[in-house]
């Protein structure tokens, strides 16, 4: 694993003439969240790997607004739509990935109406495409023949109908994917969306990140395998409230094709 | 004669009592905020055959989706045979369509068949609710009037079922001794089992009871009818337009307020042409059934209380107040209450002082969602319960600022650094250096 990446902004790009191919867009939890960090680089790493010219906004990037559409503040959230439409239509920006379903959500469902009109894809998708033209070789590596359970982002999921790409870059790590009782447009939220991450939950007698990850958990799993940053932070945090952390690992769908291709 | 008049005046005085009633509904409905709902009439019919007429919705829940199935395929073919009672009534006719011979003979044999099926999931239905107490069907939402609604329903559409059976058992014995009115028509599966126990019974006694049970039967469907607009049963009638009138967007995608982007999007674009009208400026969300748009409204007519979207809540199952099916119930109760308000006021709305938040339903059970869309998803008609909670939120943030306190610490962090956390944009791309 080579220790360092090659990135480059939009602002640099355009100041050497250059187009990128793609934009890579980060989001908040991406650039800011120490564990969610780690799988921004990962995405970087895969397409470090497979030399896809791409470009990050870096400091021109704001919030896509999703919490605060989510949370009911459209006032908020079409001002950050704004500014983020205005950059990226001031660089022409024509094909964006992301590395949270929500940003994804939000670019391609409720920007077009506000003027931002683009190809948006989750980077789970971008691998699976690499992978399936032949431009991505990807094998097991240390998780070949282990037990992995895949827990469906609801933004990524029910939201968009994405549920098979993250699982077909899966299967291709000859790994033992197993469902979970909900899976799929049944999934059950790991509870962190609709601005729940920012605040405390109602009066109940449960987390709903507790109540997922004792359903992940109950499959046994080696890894817990998500594609959003918010979901690894709650799954996280439910596999630590079981004491398994050093059984079952939480990782995105990207970081296991980089560990097991040590990218 | 006589009885072919009351018949008539039945009839007529029914339909007109059911117009009536569908009126008001439909007028309450349009209580609400216009909406465009149009195009894509092709996919919107393919919704509608696939997901009301075909239930494909349902079949994700094997054992309702089997009883419900027999129950929704008895109920539509059955009302064939009506067909057949009715000119019988009107004419005074013995099964008026046995010149079709033995096809005859199989289309009666099959209704009993499927009135047996009826009868059989009304009483598991029963049982589910009443005595095994299935979690979703036992839920406090339901205590009161919802909960009888529902064993009405059963109980009516199991005595209408055994109204047939009786009516056929007489028929079939009259027809055994040879009376005259009585021609030999029809087979007869399940009640054969009980005719009998009415072989003692005089001629006269079994016309009485052939006939007693026809008017049952008649004045059952005549009631069911009218039944339906004050039920949550009203939805095997409004499953289909609500279907047809389904969101084709992804369910991802929520709504735009266009209000909003006339004040927000000049500062960007100074050619934007606004689209609302300055002179009749609307709430931003909704407080109130009015502020909701139609679409929202026929949602809530159309739900039967099967709870599958409650069950299917993330923060319900953890104990939360929140119930997409309660969102449901609370719009369509406060406005049938509006719809009330109305009629006892000569057409207009007198304020009463109270409105869909706070009275109907709290703060804290909108701010428990989580967007996640499991509730739209599991909906076997396509309600959305998750576009009204997300008009309340709208109402509580933008016209009364009353969102949690951590979430308008997040907005301030939105709109000082560009992200919800208290980062500074600066260091947005730190993590390219860091290990």
């Amino acid at each position: 694993m080579s220790d360092t990446i090659k990135v480059s902004t939009m602002a640099e790009m355009a100041a050497s003439g250059e187009t990128p191919e793609i934009l890579f867009w980060v989001g908040c939890s991406g650039s800011f969240d120490d564990r969610a960090k780690k799988i921004t680089r990962a995405i970087v790493r895969i397409l470090n790997h497979v030399n896809i010219k791409f470009a990050i906004l870096g400091m021109e990037e704001s919030c896509t607004g999703d919490p605060a559409k989510r949370a009911g503040n459209e006032f908020l959230f079409q001002m950050q739509a704004m500014q983020n439409i205005t950059t990226l239509n001031n660089y022409s920006i024509k094909k964006i990935v992301t590395g949270c379903p929500h940003c994804f959500n939000t670019i391609k469902n409720e920007y077009p109406q506000l003027g931002g009109q683009y190809e948006v894809i989750h980077h789970t998708q971008l691998v699976q495409e690499l992978i399936n033209e032949g431009k991505l070789k990807v094998q097991g590596g240390e998780f070949k023949g282990k037990k992995i359970v895949y827990h469906d982002p609801c933004y990524l999921g029910r939201a968009n109908d994405v549920y098979e790409a993250p699982r077909d870059v899966i299967k291709n790590l000859d790994v033992d994917l197993v469902e979970m009782k909900r899976s799929k447009a049944k999934g059950l939220c790991c509870g962190a969306g609709g601005a729940q991450m920012f605040k405390e939950a109602e009066k109940g007698n449960k987390e709903v990140n507790v109540e997922r990850a004792e359903e992940a958990l109950a499959e046994n799993p080696d890894v817990i395998a998500v594609g959003c940053p918010f979901c690894n932070t709650m799954m996280t945090d439910g596999v630590k409230h079981f004491n398994k952390e050093d059984k079952t690992k939480v990782l995105d769908v990207a970081e296991l094709v980089v560990k097991a291709n040590n990218l | 004669m006589i009885s072919s008049i009351i018949f008539i005046i039945l009839a007529i005085a029914s339909t007109a009592f059911f117009i009536y009633n569908a009126k008001k509904v439909r007028r309450n409905i349009f209580l609400g905020r216009d909406v465009d709902i149009s195009g894509d009439s092709s996919k919107r019919l393919n919704t509608m055959l696939r997901v009301a007429f075909g239930q494909s919705k349902m079949a994700t829940r094997p054992i309702p989706f089997i009883l419900h199935l027999f129950v929704y395929v008895g109920f539509v073919l059955i009302n064939i045979e009506v067909l057949e009672m009715v000119v019988d009534g009107l004419f005074h006719t013995h099964r008026v369509f046995s010149f079709l011979g033995s096809f005859y003979n199989f289309l009666i044999g099959f209704f009993e068949i499927l009135a047996f099926l009826v009868t059989f999931g009304c009483a598991v239905f029963l049982i589910r609710r009443n005595v095994v107490h299935v979690k979703r069907l036992a839920m406090k939402e339901l205590s009161g009037w919802p909960k009888m609604d529902a064993n009405i329903i059963l109980c009516s559409e199991i005595v209408l079922m055994s109204a047939l059976f009786l009516m056929n058992a007489a028929d079939q014995t009259l027809q055994a001794r040879g009376n005259e009115h009585y021609h030999t028509a029809g087979s007869f599966p399940i009640s054969h089992f009980i005719a009998p126990l009415l072989s003692g019974m005089s001629d006269g006694g079994l016309v009485f009871i052939e006939r007693f049970c026809w008017w049952l039967h008649i004045f059952g469907i005549f009631g069911f009818l009218n039944y339906l607009p004050y039920s949550k049963h009203f939805h095997i009638l409004l499953a289909f337009p609500n279907t047809y009138l389904s969101n084709l967007n992804p369910k991802g995608k929520f709504t735009n307020l266009d209000s909003v982007t006339d004040v927000v999007k000049p500062n960007f674009d100074p050619s934007y042409q606004p689209v609302t009208d300055p002179n009749n400026p609307q709430r931003f969300g909704a407080k109130d059934v009015f502020d909701l748009n139609w679409k929202q409204l026929l949602d809530a007519y159309t739900c039967t209380e099967c709870g599958r979207c409650t069950s299917s809540c993330p923060q319900n199952i953890t104990g939360k107040t929140l119930s997409p099916r309660k969102i449901m119930m609370d719009t369509r109760d406060r406005l049938v209450e509006v719809g009330k308000n109305i009629d006892a006021n000569k057409g207009t709305f007198v304020d009463d002082g109270k409105s869909l938040l706070g009275d109907y339903i709290t703060n804290e059970e909108i701010w428990a969602c989580n967007t996640c869309n499991a509730c739209v998803q599991e909906c076997p008609v396509n309600i959305d319960p998750l576009s009204i909670i997300t008009d309340l939120r709208r109402f509580l943030v933008m016209e009364q600022s009353t969102a949690p306190t951590e979430l308008n610490g997040m907005f301030s962090n939105l709109e000082n650094n560009g992200a919800p956390w208290q980062f500074s944009p600066a260091d947005r791309a730190n993590w390219v250096n860091e290990n």
